[in-house]
């Protein structure tokens, strides 16, 4: 059965402005994301995953930031949406997830309270109606002894029980659609082995799409149905879990999963890419950006405009240096 | 041979209440750890956030004052030296940061954060420190000509490389190294821990190394100890922790680790939920009645485990 | 709560003991003393009978048996004798005090009243024009000394367009208790408490400036928007509530700063209030007044301080005290 889409993103070019010019974060990304799945968004710092997120639903200062393209969500451009019609949108029917549960709870309010805001403003429940439901919430993502924690501050929750709060949060109005920005990277592993089990069963159960911005492979490998692989603002390669893992073709996404020390297996050393990202004002604009990075590969190798293309069915690879790529140090760990 | 040997280390902060804000308790933030470093292995401490691993680091360094037991380092105990004493084994154990970016001083010069160390313990005329700078410099693989630039033109894995720099130009033989690499993206990641094992051959260094990452402690650690709640419960070579975990608290750490193989989802998910349920079920043979792991015991001439 | 508070005040009484040891040790260190004032105002008294004072005084014993009976009246609220006014320094005290905190209170006042929204305004809308006026007047009025600035108004307002009273509390024929009384003290007292507001704004503007700004790109801000909370309550029910905390403490901080301006303040607009006399006794060394002033300042800041913590502990939870 064809799973229905949710959120399409067109073409979608995020600027920000430094020094009186504009530069792009993104630079024309196009994605669909269904319900019930979770594509991931995998990168390294700076490579645009973060500002894709926050992009979708306008939380970029519109001051310092020009949206390019369209994100078509229930048959509106989320791009020209006023901010009132994206607070219609907002903890309603996309939620959002975010990295450091410490900072991203008010301090000063119960935990309580700031699950019932967004009931607030999206539904016409009653007081009583709202607290038994926030309850509910609370113990659905897992949190003994609701009622006290309901009243609770957020610096009286340890880590794992505020992002738990956070994704209560995100919930909370039944959402079709969570972004979820780094949700276990300040997390200890027990604990996020914990939150990705919770975050699985929540997409199931409601049948909600999931945005998984992520820099860590390992929670992709766990958590993903397809994921897209970010460079210097591009989608490189983009697939389904199994086959990026199993036959990844981008040189960078070679690269990366060659990079990061395993439990599973073990190797004298580890591939090192070569050279630094790019600051976001000195990205090379035009061919393959990953070029400066993989400098023993033939200049011919790459293509002049590189594309994202389907080299086989519903596997996309940009650039056609893919088809030559060889890592100098060797071969690659199984 | 024994390189250096922590006994019974016990580092306590005293709770204090009441209405004349007396002691009226302690928290054990290392309670009572012993473990010995063989000259030119890395040991790995493993831990969660908050269980003492990094108090253990900068005890040994001094940062912190231990509440008791001995730390050995050639011969002495460095908890009973006085401060001009310790200074000078000081010299011996040097420290690397987690975070490259607030560890290195954003207004000096590379030259003057790498060339620190030598001021306090050498006296060299400017021209021989800055010949021994460069020298450093070159070795962690960057420009010579770096040494006249400040932090902030480097990369994040530049500067860590320059923090490591620092910690060499006394040529310590111990090196704490306190998540080097947890503020680096994956790729800078591989290319700092490349290089300590490089420099690691090279200089004979004993490595003490704190991280959370299990896989970059496997990757980095011969042996390793796994700490939770300021206590050892598991001690054992890199083989022997990783293939054959005793505590049931260092497999349920191994067994949370993302599986890199999206194929095996549901076995490690069923995985998780057994050691979940033997977790709870035999709590009670690994923790005493205040939830306290039980001393180390051997298991083999390597291998303990904190078990009654 | 209450246990903390009376640990608290239990703690103000050494940080007391050694402010009334430093006091009485430095009045002891001045030249002159009760008498000698006397001897001045007084032609018959001579070196005789002086000598035969001092000792009926007790001004020749032991420094610590001084001490002892300066501080047994202390406790009882015998502040001693003016050697100036020749009366008790608790009656010299009375009136003026009330002037003082009256004083005070107004400054308070409309110092938050006109920093809390300027402030707002200024971080909300950070570099917008209203923004740099604020902004202009901060620096201005930063660099402005009080002293000059009140004679400024003084001259401007009280003098040469004659709409506010030049000095004094109060005008002299009123009777206490009826209306034209109430309203004449608040007119004497708007002069002088504008003058000090107009310049102690400044801290808390700047103050809340950099705290609005730095709370709004704060990452739970970002959480109030993704949960489509409308813009005016993020302000209301997440930036300003933030903000807010460290100016709420400010507030006992700021009665330190009240009393040193209410020196100058007073003197300018001859307001008869405690600063005003402290300002005179030091200049006719009025010893008495001076010592038992320093101690009631002194009492004030640590009162202060700890309504700092105890406002602090209440409108943040994460500082509790048990």
């Amino acid at each position: 059965m064809l799973k229905q889409s949710v959120l399409q993103i067109e073409h979608l070019r995020v600027s920000f402005r430094i020094h009186e010019e504009y530069y792009a974060a993104v630079d024309d990304v196009s994605l669909t994301v269904h319900e019930n799945e979770v594509l991931a968004i995998v990168g390294e710092s700076g490579c645009g995953k973060s500002a894709l997120a926050l992009s979708i639903i306008g939380l970029h200062p519109p001051e310092r930031t020009k949206l390019e393209g369209a994100v078509m969500f229930k048959g509106n451009n989320l791009l020209t949406q006023s901010v009132q019609a994206l607070n219609q949108i907002r903890g309603k029917d996309i939620g959002m997830i975010f990295q450091d549960p410490l900072t991203a709870l008010n301090p000063l309010m119960t935990v309580g309270k700031q699950i019932e805001e967004s009931m607030d403003y999206h539904t016409t429940l009653s007081a009583s109606e709202k607290r038994k439901r926030t309850l509910e919430l609370l113990e659905r993502v897992g949190i003994p002894n609701p009622a006290q924690t309901y009243d609770r501050y957020p610096h009286e929750l340890s880590g794992g029980m505020r992002q738990r709060v956070v994704i209560a949060i995100a919930i909370a109005c039944n959402p079709m659609l969570i972004i979820a920005d780094e949700p276990t990277t300040a997390l200890d592993v027990t604990i996020q082995a914990q939150i990705i089990r919770l975050l699985k069963d929540l997409q199931q159960q409601m049948n909600t799409g999931i945005i998984l911005i992520t820099h860590d492979l390992g929670v992709v490998a766990e958590m993903a149905d397809r994921v897209a692989v970010m460079y210097a603002g591009e989608i490189v390669e983009l697939a389904d879990v199994y086959t990026l893992f199993t036959r990844p073709l981008h040189p960078y996404t070679r690269s990366l999963l060659q990079s990061v020390p395993s439990t599973q297996t073990s190797r004298e050393t580890l591939h090192v890419i070569q050279g630094i990202v790019p600051p976001l004002t000195k990205l090379p604009r035009t061919g393959c950006r990953f070029r400066a990075r993989i400098r023993w590969m033939d200049e011919s190798t790459h293509e002049s405009h590189p594309i994202l293309r389907e080299v086989e069915p519903n596997h996309w690879v940009r650039c056609t240096c893919y088809q030559h790529f060889y890592f100098p140090d060797g071969g690659e760990r199984a | 041979m024994t390189f250096l040997q922590v006994n019974h280390l016990k580092v306590y902060y005293p709770v204090r209440g009441g209405f004349f804000r007396t002691v009226i308790g302690h928290v054990k933030a290392v309670d009572q750890i012993s473990f010995e470093l063989q000259k030119g292995e890395t040991y790995g401490l493993v831990g969660e956030s908050g269980c003492g691993k990094t108090t253990t680091g900068r005890t040994i360094i001094g940062l912190v004052k231990a509440t008791a037991g001995e730390i050995l380092f050639d011969g002495k105990d460095l908890t009973k030296l006085s401060r001009r004493e310790f200074a000078q084994h000081r010299k011996d154990i040097q420290m690397i940061f987690q975070d490259p970016y607030s560890s290195l001083n954003p207004r000096k010069r590379v030259l003057d954060i790498v060339a620190e160390p030598l001021r306090n313990f050498e006296r060299l005329s400017p021209q021989e420190e800055k010949r021994k700078v460069q020298a450093f410099i070159e070795k962690v693989g960057l420009h010579p000509e770096s040494i006249d630039k400040y932090p902030h033109e480097f990369s994040g894995g530049q500067r860590q490389r320059i923090g490591i720099a620092r910690a060499l130009t006394l040529n310590p033989k111990l090196i704490i190294a306190d998540e080097p690499v947890s503020a680096l993206d994956v790729s800078v990641q591989a290319q700092v821990l490349n290089f300590m094992k490089d420099i690691q051959k090279e200089f004979q260094l004993t490595y003490l190394f704190i991280s959370h990452d299990l896989g970059i402690i496997r990757h980095m650690c011969d042996r390793i100890g796994i700490m939770y709640r300021g206590q050892f419960v598991e001690e054992g070579t890199k083989e022997e922790i990783f293939q054959n975990p005793q505590h049931i608290y260092t497999k349920r750490l191994l067994s949370s680790i993302p599986n890199a193989d999206p194929l095996k989802r549901q076995e490690q998910q069923k995985l998780r939920q057994q050691i979940e349920k033997e977790y709870e079920q035999s709590y009670s043979r690994y923790f005493n009645a205040e939830g306290r792991a039980y001393p180390l015991k051997r298991i083999s001439k390597t291998h303990s485990v904190a078990i009654p | 709560m209450v246990k903390f508070i009376l640990r608290r005040i239990v703690m103000m009484i050494p940080q007391l003991f050694i402010l009334s040891v430093l006091i009485f040790l430095l009045a002891k260190a001045m030249p002159g003393d009760a008498l000698t004032g006397q001897l001045a105002n007084n032609p018959k008294m001579d070196a005789q009978t002086l000598a035969e004072m001092r000792e009926k005084l007790g001004l020749n014993d032991p420094l610590y048996v001084q001490y002892a009976r300066w501080i047994k009246n202390l406790l009882h609220g015998d502040l001693g004798m003016s050697y100036v006014h020749q009366q008790p320094v608790t009656d010299l005290l009375a009136g003026r005090m009330w002037n003082t905190v009256l004083l005070s209170l107004c400054i308070l006042v409309l110092t938050y009243a006109i920093a809390v929204p300027l402030g707002v305004i200024s971080g909300r809308w950070q570099d917008s024009w209203a923004d740099k006026l604020i902004v202009g007047y901060s620096y201005v009025s930063f660099a402005t000394p009080l002293f000059i600035f009140a004679l400024i108004m003084l001259f401007l307002f009280g003098f040469k367009l004659g709409w506010f009273p030049t000095g004094g509390s109060v005008d002299i024929q009123l009777e206490e208790g009826t209306w034209e009384y109430y309203i004449s003290k608040f007119n004497h007292l708007l002069l002088p408490s504008l003058s000090g507001a107009l310049i102690s704004t400044v801290g808390i503007i700047q103050y809340l400036r950099s705290e609005i700004i730095d709370t709004k790109v704060k990452d739970f801000v970002r959480t109030a928007r993704a949960k489509g909370v409308p813009e005016a309550k993020v302000y209301s029910r997440h930036i300003l509530r933030n903000s807010f905390l460290p100016i709420a403490a400010f507030l006992g901080y700021e009665i330190t700063g009240l009393i040193g301006g209410s020196v100058f303040l007073e003197s300018i607009f001859s307001y008869p209030g405690i600063g005003q006399l402290f300002l005179q006794s030091i200049m006719q060394r009025d010893y008495s007044v001076v010592t038992a002033l320093v101690m009631i300042s002194g009492l004030a800041t640590l009162v202060g301080t700890l309504l700092s913590d105890i406002i602090l502990s209440a409108v943040d939870p994460r500082i509790r005290i048990e």
